[in-house]
C-alpha cells in the first residue's frame, strides 16, 4: 500500500487557512457540586500539536469537549483565534474533532460520512462528495467512498475518522483518544501519521490522551493533568527529565521515589547525596537544602560488580524481559526499580551489586 | 434563529388569516367552510371575525402577531441586536399565548363567561363555540415564537429546535394529560349542597359501597376497593408465577416449540382483552361445552359460576400472563450465567444454585412483572364488564357512575381519582423497587457463560405448569374462533356463516358496492383513527425519547417525571378526564373524532416514548456530537443522522400504537359517539345484547386483519434493511489499515 500514509499531494487539504490560537483564561466546568475542570487559564499556540495527558477522570477529556464547544465551561472564557467562542455551538467554532469510537454514521457510505459536515455547511452535494472522494483519496482509501463503516478495519475506519475531520479545513482539530481501539502495532503507526500530518499542514492539533508514551511520541508540548487542574506543562524532554513533582515523575514513565539530602543550593542548581556520591541537579524554585524527594528513572542506575559504585544492594527480584533485565535492588536509600542491558552479565537473586548513577535520569521534584 | 421566527409568522399567518378559528362541524378538512366563511362568523379564520363580523377579542391577538413580524423585520434590518430581539419574541410569544387563553376563557357559548364580566363591560351579543385550527396552528405560532426567544437568550444551548421540541411536548402534557386529570380532581371535590369541597370529597371516597367488608361476616359483597385490590393481587400473583414459568421453559430448558411458545405471546396483544372472557364464556359459560357436558353427563347444573371474581381472575390471568412473560423474559436472560457457573465451582448443586443465586437475582424482576400486572389488572375494563357480574370494581363502577340513570360524574372522578392513586402507588413501587434492586446486568459485555439448566425438580414443575396452561390457551382462543360459525352456541350447533353476513356483508346497489354489515361503520371508523393516531404517536414518542436521552435543559427531570406519570394513569381515568374536560368551550372535543385521536396518542405514548428511549440508548451519543461539530444543526442531526438509524424502533412504535388503538377498551368506552363508534365497543354492546355470534365473528377479523397488518409491515422494514445491507456489502476490507 504506497498511498497507505497520510500523504498529502501538491493541493494540501487544510493549509489554505493560517492556524488559530486556542486561549482558555479562568475556564472551568462544575456539574452541580462536583467540580470536573477547576478554573484555568492555558494557551495553545497555533500550529502547535498539544496533548492533555493524565490518568482517567482527570478532567483532560472534559476540557477538549469544553474547546469542540459539546459542554459549556461554568466559568470563564474560550477564544479560537482571538474570538470569544465561549458560547457558541460546536458547528460556529471553526473546529473539528476526531472521536474515540471515530462515531462514523453506520448507516452512511464513507463518501457520505465524510461530506456530511461539507453539506451541512451549505456545500452543494455533487461538490461535496466530489472533495470528500479527494480527501479519502489524501488519506491513502482510494475507491472506497462506496462502502460502509462495518465493512472497513479499525485502521481504515480511523483514516475517515480523520478525513471527515480535515475535509472542513478546520483551523483547530481536535483529537479525543484517537487511538485506544487500535492494536499495539498499528498504534503506533498512525500516531507518525497524525504527527507528519500536523506537520505539514500546520494545524493547531488539541489531543486527549491517558498513555504517555504516545503523549511524548507526538507531542510539541504536553500538558499533565490530575485531579481537575493542571499538574505541569512542558516540552516531552522537559516533562521526562524535569518532573515538577512525584505524581508527574511517576506518570511520565516509570521512576524510584526516594528521599535524599540536598546541599548547596545556588541558581536554580544543588548538590544531592546518593549513597557515597555527590550528584549536581537542577532544582525547582523554591525548594531549599535538607531533606528532598528525589525522582530516579529505572535507567539512569547502572549495575556494577560488588564494592564498586556509590551505593551497595543486594539484588531481591531479577526478571528477564529479552531486551533487558528488570531488578529489584534493595539499597540503604530504599528499593530500587532498575532496568539495565547488559543481558549477558544477568544477576540473580540474592547477589550483592555496586550502584551508580546517570545525573541525567536524576530529578529534585516537589513532593 | 430568523429561520424559526419566519416559521412562527408563517403559523401565525396560517393559523389567523387561512383556517377557521372555531372548530367545524364537518371537519377543517371537508371544506365547506371556505364558502360560509363570508356569511357565519363561526366558519371564519380570526382575522375576518374580528374585521367583517366585530369579533373585536381577535384584535389583541392579532396585534401580538403584528408585533411579533415587527421584532422580525427589525431583526433582520440588524437595527436589533440578538439580545434584545430574542426577550421581544419570548414576551410576544408569551403574550399572544395569554391572549388566546383569555379570550377562549372569558367568552363561551353564551356571551361571557362570568357573571362579573358582563356585569362590568355589559352583555356581549356574540358568542363562541369549541376552538378549532386556527387556533391550534396560532397557538404553535406563538408558542415558536416564545420558544425561539428563550433559545436566542441562550437557553436550551441556544438550539432552537430543542426549545421548540420541549415547548411543544410540555404543552401538550399540559393540555392533554395533566389539565383533564386536574379537571377531574376538580370535579371530585366538587361541593354539595350542604357540605364543603372537602367533606363532599370525603364523603364520595368513604362510602360503604367502595370500602365496606360485609363479604367477611355475611353473604353480601365487599366494597369496590377490596374487590380491586384483592383482584388484582390475585391475578398479579397467578400471573407473574405462569410467566416466570413460561420464561425459564424458553431460556432454560431444551423445550422443542419454543418459537411457537413465544408466538402465542403475541396473541394477547393483538387481540381485545375480552376476546378471552368471550372464550371463557363459550366454554364455562351457562351454555358452553364444559356446563353443558357436566349437565348431560352427571345432570348437574353448574349455573353462573363464571360470572363473578372467579371468572374475572381466571380471564385476566390469561390476559396478563403473556405481559408477565415479556418482562420476565428480560429478567431470566439478564441473570448472568457467568454467576451460576460460579456458584457451580463452589460446590454448589444446581438446586442450591437456583434458589440461592439464579432466583435472588430475579427477585428485582419478578417484582416489576407483578407491579405491571397489578396495574393492568386495575385498569382492565373489557373482563370485568363481561364477565363480572354483579361483582363490584373500580373501572367498571366508574364507567356505571358515567352512563348509568344518575350520571354522577362527580363520583365518577372521586372513583376515577381512587384508581389513579392505586395505580400511582404501583408506580411508586416500582420505580423504588427498580432504582435499588437491580442487578440484571446491561454492560453490553458478551458473557462467556452458558446457561444452566434448571434442577429437576424445577424443570418438572415449569413442564406441569406451563404445558397444561397452553393447550387451556389455545383451547380459549379456538373456542372463540370456531364461536364465529356456529349458529346457537350450546343449542343449535350447526355450521353457519350467518354471523359473518351479518357482520360483514356487501351488496351491488345502482351506486357500486353496498356496506350494508352492520360492522363496517365501526370498523372503518377504528382502521382510520387507529391510522391516523399511529404515526402522531410514533412522531411524539420519539421526539420526546429524543429530547430526554440526548439533551440537557432546565427542567428536564420535571418534564421526564411528568411523562412517567402520565404512562401510570389508567385508561378508565383518561376517559373519564377527557369527558369531563373537552365537552365544554373552549375546548369542545367530545362526540368528535379529534378526541378519540387524541385519546388514542397519549394513551399508547409510553409504547412509543419506551421504543424510542431504548433505541436511542443503543445509538452511540458521539453520533450526535459528530454531527455537531461538523456543523449540522439539531434538526439535520435529527432527520440525518438518528432517524435513519431509528427506523426500526419507529416502525415498533407505529405498529404497536395501531394495534392498541384498535384493541382498546377501557377509556375508548366513554369517548365514542354514534358517529364515531369504535370496533371495541361495538362488540362489547353485542356480547351485552348476548349477541355473540357477530361479536366472535368481528373479533375472528380484527385478530386476523391485525395479523396481516403486522406480518406485512415487519415483511417491507425487514426486506429493506436487507436491501440496504446487500447493496453496500462488498468484498471485506483487507485487515490492515
Amino acid at each position: 500500500m504506497t498511498n497507505s500514509t497520510l500523504q498529502l499531494g501538491a493541493e494540501p487539504i487544510a493549509a489554505r487557512k493560517p492556524a488559530a490560537e486556542v486561549r482558555l483564561e479562568g475556564v472551568g466546568k462544575r456539574y452541580g457540586k462536583v467540580t470536573a475542570v477547576k478554573p484555568l487559564d492555558l494557551v495553545i499556540e497555533a500550529g502547535s500539536l498539544v496533548t492533555l495527558l493524565g490518568p482517567s477522570g482527570c478532567g483532560k477529556t472534559t476540557l477538549l469537549r469544553m474547546i469542540a464547544g459539546l459542554e459549556q465551561p461554568t466559568d470563564g472564557r474560550l477564544l479560537i483565534g482571538g474570538r470569544d467562542v465561549t458560547h457558541l455551538p460546536p458547528g460556529e467554532r471553526d473546529v473539528s474533532m476526531v472521536f474515540q469510537s471515530y462515531a462514523l454514521f453506520p448507516h452512511m457510505t464513507i463518501a457520505q460520512n465524510v461530506a456530511f459536515g461539507l453539506i451541512s455547511g451549505g456545500m452543494a452535494k455533487d461538490a461535496a462528495l466530489a472533495k470528500a472522494d479527494l480527501a479519502l483519496d489524501q488519506v491513502g482509501l482510494p475507491g472506497l467512498g462506496g462502502r460502509l463503516p462495518s465493512e472497513l478495519s479499525g485502521g481504515q475506519q480511523q483514516r475517515v475518522a480523520v478525513a471527515r475531520a480535515l475535509v472542513l479545513e478546520p483551523s483547530v482539530l481536535l483529537f479525543d483518544e484517537p487511538l485506544s481501539n487500535l492494536d499495539a502495532r498499528l498504534r503506533r503507526r498512525m500516531r507518525e501519521e497524525i504527527r507528519d500530518l500536523q506537520q505539514r499542514l500546520g494545524v493547531t492539533v488539541v489531543y486527549v490522551t491517558h498513555d504517555q508514551s504516545e503523549a511524548l511520541a507526538v507531542a510539541d508540548k504536553i500538558v499533565v493533568m490530575r485531579n481537575s487542574e493542571i499538574a505541569q506543562i512542558g516540552s516531552p524532554r522537559e516533562l521526562y527529565q524535569q518532573p515538577a513533582n512525584t505524581f508527574v515523575a511517576s506518570f511520565m514513565g516509570e521512576c524510584n521515589n526516594v528521599k535524599a539530602d540536598l546541599a548547596d543550593v545556588a541558581g536554580g542548581r544543588g548538590r544531592l547525596t546518593l549513597g557515597s556520591s555527590q550528584v549536581l541537579t537542577a532544582v525547582p524554585d523554591g525548594l531549599e537544602q535538607g531533606q528532598v524527594d528525589v525522582a530516579i528513572r529505572p535507567e539512569a542506575v547502572r549495575v556494577l560488580p560488588k564494592d564498586s559504585g556509590c551505593l551497595q544492594g543486594v539484588v531481591s527480584h531479577a526478571t528477564y524481559m529479552g531486551s533487558c533485565i528488570e531488578y529489584e535492588i534493595e539499597t540503604d536509600i530504599g528499593g530500587l526499580f532498575v532496568v539495565c542491558g547488559d543481558i549477558a552479565g544477568m544477576r540473580a537473586k540474592g547477589d550483592p551489586v555496586g550502584l551508580d548513577f546517570v545525573a541525567s535520569g536524576i530529578a529534585v521534584v516537589r513532593p | 434563529m430568523l429561520r424559526y421566527c419566519m416559521l412562527a409568522l408563517l403559523g401565525l399567518l396560517a393559523g389567523l388569516a387561512l383556517l377557521p378559528w372555531h372548530m367545524q362541524e364537518a371537519g377543517v378538512l371537508a371544506g365547506a367552510w371556505v364558502r360560509a366563511s363570508m356569511t357565519s362568523p363561526n366558519a371564519a379564520p380570526a382575522l375576518f371575525q374580528a374585521a367583517i363580523f366585530g369579533r373585536w377579542w381577535f384584535i389583541p391577538i392579532i396585534a401580538a402577531a403584528f408585533l411579533g413580524l415587527a421584532v422580525h423585520v427589525l431583526f433582520s434590518g440588524r437595527k436589533l441586536s440578538q439580545a434584545s430581539a430574542a426577550r421581544a419574541m419570548t414576551a410576544i410569544g408569551a403574550l399572544g399565548f395569554f391572549l388566546i387563553l383569555a379570550q377562549g376563557a372569558a367568552i363561551g357559548p353564551g356571551g361571557w363567561s362570568y357573571a362579573a364580566l358582563s356585569d362590568a363591560f355589559g352583555p356581549l351579543g356574540q358568542k363562541q363555540f369549541g376552538v378549532g385550527a386556527g387556533m391550534a396552528v396560532t397557538t404553535i405560532g406563538f408558542l415558536t415564537l416564545f420558544t425561539t426567544g428563550l433559545a436566542g437568550q441562550g437557553g436550551f444551548r441556544s438550539d432552537p429546535f430543542t426549545a421548540f421540541a420541549v415547548g411543544l411536548i410540555a404543552l401538550l402534557i399540559v393540555s392533554f394529560t395533566a389539565w383533564p386529570v386536574g379537571r377531574m380532581l376538580v370535579m371530585a371535590l366538587s361541593p354539595t349542597p350542604g357540605q364543603n369541597a372537602i367533606e363532599a370529597l370525603a364523603n364520595r371516597l368513604l362510602e360503604p359501597k367502595i370500602w365496606g367488608l360485609a363479604c367477611l361476616y355475611s353473604g353480601k359483597s365487599c366494597g369496590v376497593a377490596w374487590n380491586t385490590v384483592a383482584l388484582a393481587l390475585s391475578t398479579a400473583l397467578a400471573a407473574t408465577m405462569l410467566g416466570l414459568c413460561f420464561a425459564l421453559l424458553v431460556t432454560r430448558t431444551s423445550f422443542p416449540a419454543k418459537k411457537l411458545m413465544r408466538a402465542l405471546t403475541i396473541l394477547p396483544i393483538i387481540t381485545p382483552s375480552f376476546v378471552i372472557g368471550l372464550g371463557l364464556i363459550l366454554i364455562f359459560g351457562r351454555s358452553g361445552i364444559v356446563n353443558q357436558g357436566i349437565e348431560q353427563l352427571f345432570g348437574l347444573d353448574l349455573g353462573r359460576w363464571i360470572y363473578g371474581f372467579q371468572g374475572v381472575w381466571l380471564a385476566q390471568v390469561f390476559c396478563f400472563t403473556p405481559t408477565a412473560f415479556l418482562v420476565l423474559i428480560g429478567v431470566v436472560e439478564g441473570v448472568s450465567p457467568t454467576l451460576e457457573e460460579a456458584a457451580g465451582t463452589l460446590r454448589a448443586d444446581r438446586w442450591t444454585t437456583f434458589w440461592r443465586v439464579s432466583l435472588p437475582l430475579m427477585r428485582p424482576g419478578v417484582a416489576n412483572a407483578f407491579l405491571v400486572v397489578f396495574v393492568e389488572s386495575i385498569a382492565d375494563f373489557g373482563n370485568p364488564i363481561l364477565l363480572g357480574g354483579s361483582l363490584g370494581l373500580l373501572s367498571t363502577e366508574v364507567y356505571f357512575a358515567v352512563v348509568g340513570a344518575q350520571a354522577n360524574f362527580s363520583q365518577a372522578a372521586a372513583l376515577a381519582l381512587l384508581l389513579l392513586l392505586l395505580a400511582f402507588g404501583a408506580f411508586y413501587l416500582q420505580r423504588k423497587i427498580l432504582g435499588r434492586y437491580s442487578y440484571v446486568s446491561m454492560s453490553g459485555k458478551g458473557d462467556a457463560g452458558l446457561g444452566q439448566p434448571l434442577p429437576d425438580r424445577v424443570r418438572r414443575f415449569v413442564y406441569g405448569v406451563t404445558l397444561p396452561w397452553t393447550v387451556l390457551t389455545v383451547g380459549v382462543y379456538g373456542m372463540a374462533l370456531v364461536g364465529g360459525f356456529v349458529k346457537v352456541w350450546g343449542r343449535d350447533w350447526s355450521p353457519t356463516l350467518s354471523h359473518y353476513s351479518r357482520a360483514f356483508s356487501l351488496e351491488w346497489g345502482p351506486s357500486g358496492v353496498l356496506w350494508s354489515g352492520s360492522a363496517w361503520n365501526s370498523f372503518f371508523t377504528t382502521i382510520q383513527l387507529a391510522a391516523i393516531s399511529a404515526p402522531v404517536t410514533a412522531a411524539i414518542g420519539i421526539l420526546t425519547a429524543w429530547l430526554l436521552t440526548r439533551q440537557r435543559f432546565a427542567g428536564r427531570t420535571a418534564l421526564e417525571f411528568a411523562l412517567m406519570l402520565s404512562f401510570a394513569v389508567p385508561g378508565t381515568v383518561l376517559g373519564v378526564s377527557y369527558i369531563l374536560a373537552f365537552n365544554v368551550p373552549p375546548l369542545e372535543l367530545t362526540g368528535t373524532a379529534v378526541i378519540l385521536v387524541l385519546c388514542f396518542t397519549f394513551r399508547n405514548m409510553p409504547v412509543g416514548v419506551r421504543a424510542g428511549m431504548a433505541a436511542m440508548s443503543q445509538i452511540d451519543k458521539s453520533l450526535d456530537e459528530a454531527a455537531m461539530v461538523l456543523r449540522a444543526s439539531a434538526a439535520r442531526t435529527m432527520t440525518n443522522v438518528l432517524l435513519p438509524l431509528l427506523r426500526p424502533a419507529m416502525v415498533t412504535a407505529l405498529i404497536y400504537s395501531f394495534v392498541r388503538s384498535i384493541t382498546t377498551v377501557s377509556a375508548v368506552i366513554f369517548l365514542t359517539s354514534a358517529e364515531h363508534e369504535m370496533a371495541t365497543v361495538f362488540i362489547i354492546n353485542r356480547v351485552i345484547n348476548g349477541d355473540y355470534g357477530v361479536a366472535i365473528a368481528y373479533c375472528s377479523v380484527l385478530i386476523v386483519m391485525m395479523m396481516v397488518a403486522l406480518g406485512t409491515i415487519q415483511l417491507l422494514v425487514g426486506r429493506r434493511n436487507l436491501g440496504r445491507r446487500t447493496a453496500g456489502a462488498k468484498a471485506p476490507a483487507p485487515a490492515h489499515a
